[in-house]
């Protein structure tokens, strides 16, 4: 049995983080009955958090789902993108964490934002920081843009939940990603394509 | 003397943020002197001083604020908290506190710390990223500078000594007792074990659960090397309280003190930062209670120093502070005592360290003739 974290750094109530983050959790209880998921909305914490980089340490409340996140098989990350990057309360959860405590913990990066050009922001931004840390990050990162929502087919943001997951669940059962060169499906663009082409 | 109790200073100059007056530097080190005379007439039993080399802090030079104190006080011990092993040469460490041991007939001691404001290295000529190497180089140099009258020796961080004798010498052929004092490095309490020195825990920043850990690590090693049963190693803890007779007077009085102080200001609630660290904000039997929680968490223990004149708090209250614990210091020794079972050990002094430096000789003497 797999424990899975998710964490959302969105801020609206109701919030597409937040929506993206369940959906998520959704789609891992679909593929791994089993598997038992937790999303934490970071808005709840919000002052907890300002208050660590403040002081230098967790209240009991935010220590707990450290402690949650640390223990879990994999998490599942999902930040709005502001002004180009991750949004700060999102970066200032991850500074609360002790100096290498997720060594080696397999991660889903994900995101939301106002407009299809910020997808790449989990390219450039949510993974350097996640490598850094020096987590295993999955391959398929999963961005969601306003478009996305009511998408359909193969491409569509319900099936890259999928993938990722996937994924995600396959790692962290010792069996790779379960991806190969050839099942190559473009991250972002061909979707983003499907939304644009006049043609369709 | 089984334990001590005894007051800490940081030395910061801060506005009072319910007036907005500053203190100019003259009048805070003028007044760290009132606090430590009044300490010594309330029957405290340490007064220790930071060592700081930039602004808002005034103590750069703490032997000389040390010996003035001495001169105008009679029973306290006088402390540090903490002389920088990092940066000060371990040869002026030796000189200054042997000579600090003299004039104040042994009623010292100094409390050693690395050293966080990153700056401080280069201005000294040295490297932050090297400070526990100097920490221990510069450390065992001064043990050896202190205990052998002819000193030669080569290391990596200063220039050689051959035939090199510290002067004076310390009191009585006893050097000062040593503290070691941390807010999260392992590695000091690991030295402080090694050394069979004391272990300060800051206890002032977080919540005790991160000081526990490192105590009980010090006190397992302190047994590893020899130096005696975990009970009987030598911890020393910091805390923090504002009390007034009724508490919610201190809640009242204390809230803007707090909400803008340098350390935890503009973040937490204070209500929360005293239910999850040490600082107590009420009335003096609430002060006196949570004091004595902490052996139930830290173990019996040797040293317990507050924290009682920063964050802009003005001379006046701060004396009405030590009023307040000298009223209810009697008792807070009563249950420490009570409470103490056999086999803790007391708190390091002057003369106990003679006698039993003396016993040592004694015991090696008749080794000798038998």
């Amino acid at each position: 049995m797999s424990t899975i974290a998710v964490i959302s750094a969105g801020l609206g109530d109701p919030s597409t983080t937040r929506m993206l983050a369940d959906a998520f959790a959704t789609k891992v209880a679909e593929i791994d009955s089993s598997a038992e998921v937790g999303v934490f909305g970071l808005r709840d914490l919000a002052h907890d958090i300002v208050d660590a980089t403040l002081t230098g340490f967790a209240s009991p409340r935010l220590q707990t789902v450290i402690e949650t996140v640390q223990q879990a098989d994999g998490i599942i990350v999902v930040s709005p993108i502001y002004q180009a990057s991750y949004s700060g309360l999102f970066k200032s959860f991850f500074d609360a964490f002790e100096n290498d405590s997720l060594i080696g913990k397999p991660v889903l990066a994900a995101a939301t934002g106002g407009t299809a050009r910020h997808s790449l922001a989990i390219e450039y931004a949510l993974k350097p920081m996640f490598s850094y840390l020096q987590t295993v990050l999955v391959p398929t990162g999963v961005f969601a843009s306003p478009h996305d929502w009511g998408s359909t087919g193969e491409r569509a943001l319900d099936a890259r939940i999928e993938r990722a997951v996937r994924e995600l669940l396959n790692l962290i059962d010792g069996t790779g990603t379960g991806r190969v060169a050839d099942d190559t499906i473009d991250l972002f663009s061909e979707t983003m394509l499907s939304i644009s082409d006049p043609r369709h | 003397m089984s334990m001590q109790i005894g007051i800490f200073t940081v030395g910061d100059v801060t506005m009072d943020p319910t007036n907005g007056t500053t203190p100019t530097e003259h009048e805070r080190i003028k007044a760290t002197v009132e606090i430590a005379k009044k300490a010594d007439e309330i029957g405290l039993d340490v007064f220790a001083t930071g060592e700081h080399h930039n602004p808002p802090f005034v103590p750069s030079s703490p032997t000389t604020t040390l010996a003035y104190i001495g001169a105008q006080t009679k029973n306290l011990i006088l402390s540090t908290s903490t002389t920088l092993i990092t940066t000060n040469d371990p040869v002026k460490i030796a000189e200054d506190y042997a000579t600090l041991q003299h004039l104040v007939d042994g009623r010292m001691d100094l409390m050693l710390g690395r050293g966080n404001t990153a700056p401080v290295y280069p201005w000294f000529g040295k490297d932050m990223s090297k400070a526990i190497e100097l920490t221990i180089e510069n450390y065992q140099l001064l043990r050896r500078l202190w205990e052998e009258p002819v000193v030669n020796w080569e290391g990596k961080f200063r220039t050689p000594l051959q035939g090199y004798t510290s002067t004076p010498a310390p009191l009585d052929g006893v050097a000062p007792f040593v503290w070691h004092g941390s807010i999260r490095t392992p590695e000091v309490a690991e030295l402080a074990a090694y050394h069979g020195d004391g272990y300060f825990a800051n206890n002032i920043f977080w919540p005790k659960e991160h000081y526990i850990r490192l105590i009980n690590f010090y006190r397992q090693r302190y047994e590893h090397y020899g130096h005696g049963t975990p009970e009987q190693a030598i911890v020393g803890l910091g805390g923090q309280f504002f009390m007034r007779k009724n508490s919610q007077d201190a809640i009242n009085e204390f809230r803007p003190y707090f909400d803008n102080a340098p350390v935890y200001g503009h973040g937490p609630s204070m209500e929360d930062f005293t239910e999850q660290t040490p600082l107590t904000v009420g009335s003096p039997q609430q002060v006196l209670e949570r004091t004595l929680s902490f052996a139930d968490y830290f173990g019996d223990y040797q040293r317990q120093l507050f924290l009682v004149d920063h964050a802009g708090l003005p001379l006046k209250s701060v004396l009405e502070q030590l009023d307040l614990l000298g009223e209810i210091l009697p008792t807070m020794r009563a249950e420490f005592e009570a409470r103490r079972p056999a086999g803790v050990a007391d708190a390091p002094t002057h003369a106990t360290r003679v006698a039993a430096a003396q016993a040592a000789n004694t015991t090696s003497l008749q080794e000798a003739q038998a």
